[in-house]
């Protein structure tokens, strides 16, 4: 228990310094930040807009650490301000909707990738020097090298483009109706399965081979050669000796790993034009629509933490020791 | 030549010829230096890449080998002179990345108490926060060019190499020559230069190598964003380009391929030298490869995982 607050503790340290990089943020362009600011969108905006700007990045008068403590309680009553390029309507909104999809998209791919990954590494340790061993690594490291968005681009010019057996973008059919039925699941499922393949692909590698490296020295240890020794089967001895505590590095990294893959999920989604996110962000950036970039920010990162702190859970049940002394 | 020797060794000379003994390394070397060789020549040799020559979107022919892009500029052209910026700028932001790390990292290993935990806590909120998102807001406040995308993944990717540098320091500090040289009353200064740093060298260039990679493709997909500069030739721009003057709908694959294909390249090369390099310096590694071989001549057949004799033959 105190391990587990002791690590909510942490998070919240990294939430309030990723809302305070977010207010600082703006104040770091030269000059004064409103007049920079609005110089940029001369002529573009309405007075509303710029008043809401004005609002939501607390650029009132006063001295700083009043501004910070304005800024402080909008975010804590989640109002993140008004978007400029769909105004009126409010950051919150915006992101809400695309919300969803990006954690559809990059949830269900990262946890994909780790399973898969995962268990080709047990099998690249076991048949060492296998072809599992041999060939797959380098390839996964090739294809981890390609950048994401690439492999999206190329995936899709050859399945979606030439060959035709996937949507070109989009999460599903301009014609089928949103609901809980099969016929829309199975759409969002054919939309969602070339991004997820991309993506899964481009990070398969890191799982492979931080599995295949600590299986290896695992099944060099004693308590494996113990149960090798007592006949148990090849297969017990692999997944639930070995690999169970093989998978802890693994584990650990996988709450480093979940930031970077949604970073790289952002640019997936731009390839396919899915409305998550990423496309949201592209959009932002594009109309210079700063409340909207920040509310993104704000929201990625602290869906990070959430899942981060979930992951804390998993290693807790996963690992004996930590449990042990956390009790 | 052992791990220690080699740690120790005299420098370049050292390196080169772990490269020659190894070879994924020496794939991965050769490689990169022809890259690296068209990083410094293209540019002289090319020709302007902003040229208009022909149609646009043409496909690849006798005239130009890699086609012409959605504005009628000749994609091998293109892909020779942006060789060099983003070659370069992945190199320095790599180097950088590992400069800040290691400070970071080296002085929390080494002092440990409350330094450790102020600079743990603070490289750790840098970790776990998603980087790509952080480096495209900061990005797209600043005037966007190099310098903007290098600065920013300098600030979002430091905290991985602090991390590893700070253990590597924790370990190093509690050998018997670290604590011999505190008892000989050297100053902190002189054991973090002389002691502590001289022995992470192999450890600092692989994750040199390795920032480079990370370097290469953030860079690449920030300027895929446009967040760089659009009008200079770079991959991550040739990308950009290909992306809004929708290759995919046209299929014109050529203007998106060759781009992506050198960023890989490089990124694979610069791989396969860290893991030839780990291989040398790993004693572990190092040690099951003598005994693999050692066996292998004996006519024995080493077993799956460690070496040791299974079945005699």
């Amino acid at each position: 228990m105190r391990y587990l607050l002791k690590r909510l503790g942490f998070y919240l340290v990294a939430a309030w310094a990723a809302v305070t990089i977010n207010f600082f943020l703006p104040r770091l362009m030269p000059g004064d930040p409103a007049t920079a600011l609005f110089a940029r969108f001369k002529g573009k905006l309405a007075p509303e807009a710029i008043d809401a700007l004005r609002a939501t990045f607390g650029l009132t008068e006063g001295p700083l650490w009043s501004q910070y403590l304005t800024y402080l309680s909008h975010v804590l009553r989640g109002e993140m301000g008004v978007s400029i390029a769909y105004f009126p309507a409010p950051v919150s909104q915006v992101i809400g909707t695309a919300l969803g999809w990006t954690l559809f998209l990059a949830g269900s791919a990262v946890v994909l990738s780790f399973v898969i990954g995962s268990l080709l590494g047990v099998a690249a340790a076991w048949w060492r020097r296998g072809w599992v061993d041999t060939w797959l690594p380098s390839a996964l490291v090739f294809a981890g090298a390609l950048p994401y968005f690439w492999l999206a681009m190329a995936a899709l010019y050859l399945f979606g483009f030439q060959l035709g057996w996937f949507p070109l973008g989009h999460a599903y059919a301009d014609d089928s109706v949103p609901g809980w039925t099969l016929a829309f699941a199975v759409d969002v499922l054919r939309h969602a399965a070339l991004p997820m393949f991309t993506i899964v692909l481009a990070t398969l590698g890191g799982w492979l081979l931080s599995m295949r490296n600590t299986m290896i020295s695992v099944l060099g240890s004693d308590y494996v050669n113990l149960a090798r020794a007592k006949g148990l089967s090849p297969a017990r001895v692999v997944l639930r000796y070995a690999a169970r505590n093989a998978l802890l590095p693994s584990v650990t990294s996988f709450g480093m790993a979940l930031g970077f893959v949604l970073g790289g999920s952002l640019l997936t989604e731009i390839v396919f034009s899915y409305p998550g996110q990423g496309y949201l962000l592209v959009q932002a950036v594009r109309n210079q629509d700063y409340p909207l970039m920040q509310g993104i920010f704000l929201v990625i990162t602290l869906a990070v933490l959430g899942a981060n702190w979930v992951v804390d859970l998993v290693y807790l049940w996963l690992d004996a020791r930590t449990r042990d002394s956390a009790s | 030549m052992s791990a220690p020797d080699f740690a120790r060794g005299n420098g370049l000379a050292a390196w080169a010829l772990a490269i020659r003994r190894d070879r994924k390394a020496l794939a991965g070397a050769s490689l990169l230096g022809l890259f690296a060789l068209v990083a410094v020549v293209g540019p002289w040799v090319a020709g302007d890449p902003t040229a208009l020559v022909g149609i646009p979107l043409q496909a690849p022919s006798a005239a130009h080998w890699l086609g012409t892009n959605g504005q009628g500029q000749d994609v091998l052209t293109q892909l020779i002179v942006g060789t060099r910026v983003s070659l370069a700028l992945g190199f320095i932001v790599g180097l950088l990345v590992v400069l800040i790390g290691a400070l970071v990292g080296v002085t929390a290993g080494y002092f440990g108490g409350r330094v450790d935990g102020a600079l743990s806590v603070f490289s750790n909120v840098f970790l776990v926060l998603p980087g790509m998102p952080l480096a495209i807001v900061i990005a797209a406040y600043l005037p966007s060019g190099p310098f903007t995308v290098g600065l920013v993944l300098v600030v979002t990717g430091w905290a991985w190499n602090a991390r590893v540098l700070r253990s590597q320091a924790l370990a190093l500090r509690r050998r018997d020559f670290v604590a011999a040289a505190i008892v000989a009353g050297e100053s902190d200064f002189r054991i973090l230069m002389a002691e502590i740093l001289p022995n992470m060298m192999s450890v600092l260039v692989a994750q040199v190598i390795g920032s480079t990679v990370y370097a290469i493709g953030a860079q690449v997909g920030l300027e895929f964003l446009g967040l760089g500069d659009v009008s200079r030739v770079t991959w991550g721009t040739m990308l950009y380009w290909a992306q809004n003057d929708s290759a995919l709908l046209t299929g014109s694959w050529w203007t998106f391929v060759p781009a992506g294909l050198c960023v890989a390249l490089v990124g694979f090369a610069l791989t396969l030298l860290n893991s030839g390099f780990d291989e040398i310096t790993n004693p572990r590694l190092q040690l099951e490869r003598f005994w693999r071989v050692h066996l292998i001549r004996r006519g024995q057949l080493p077993g799956r995982s460690t070496p040791v004799v299974r079945e005699h033959a």
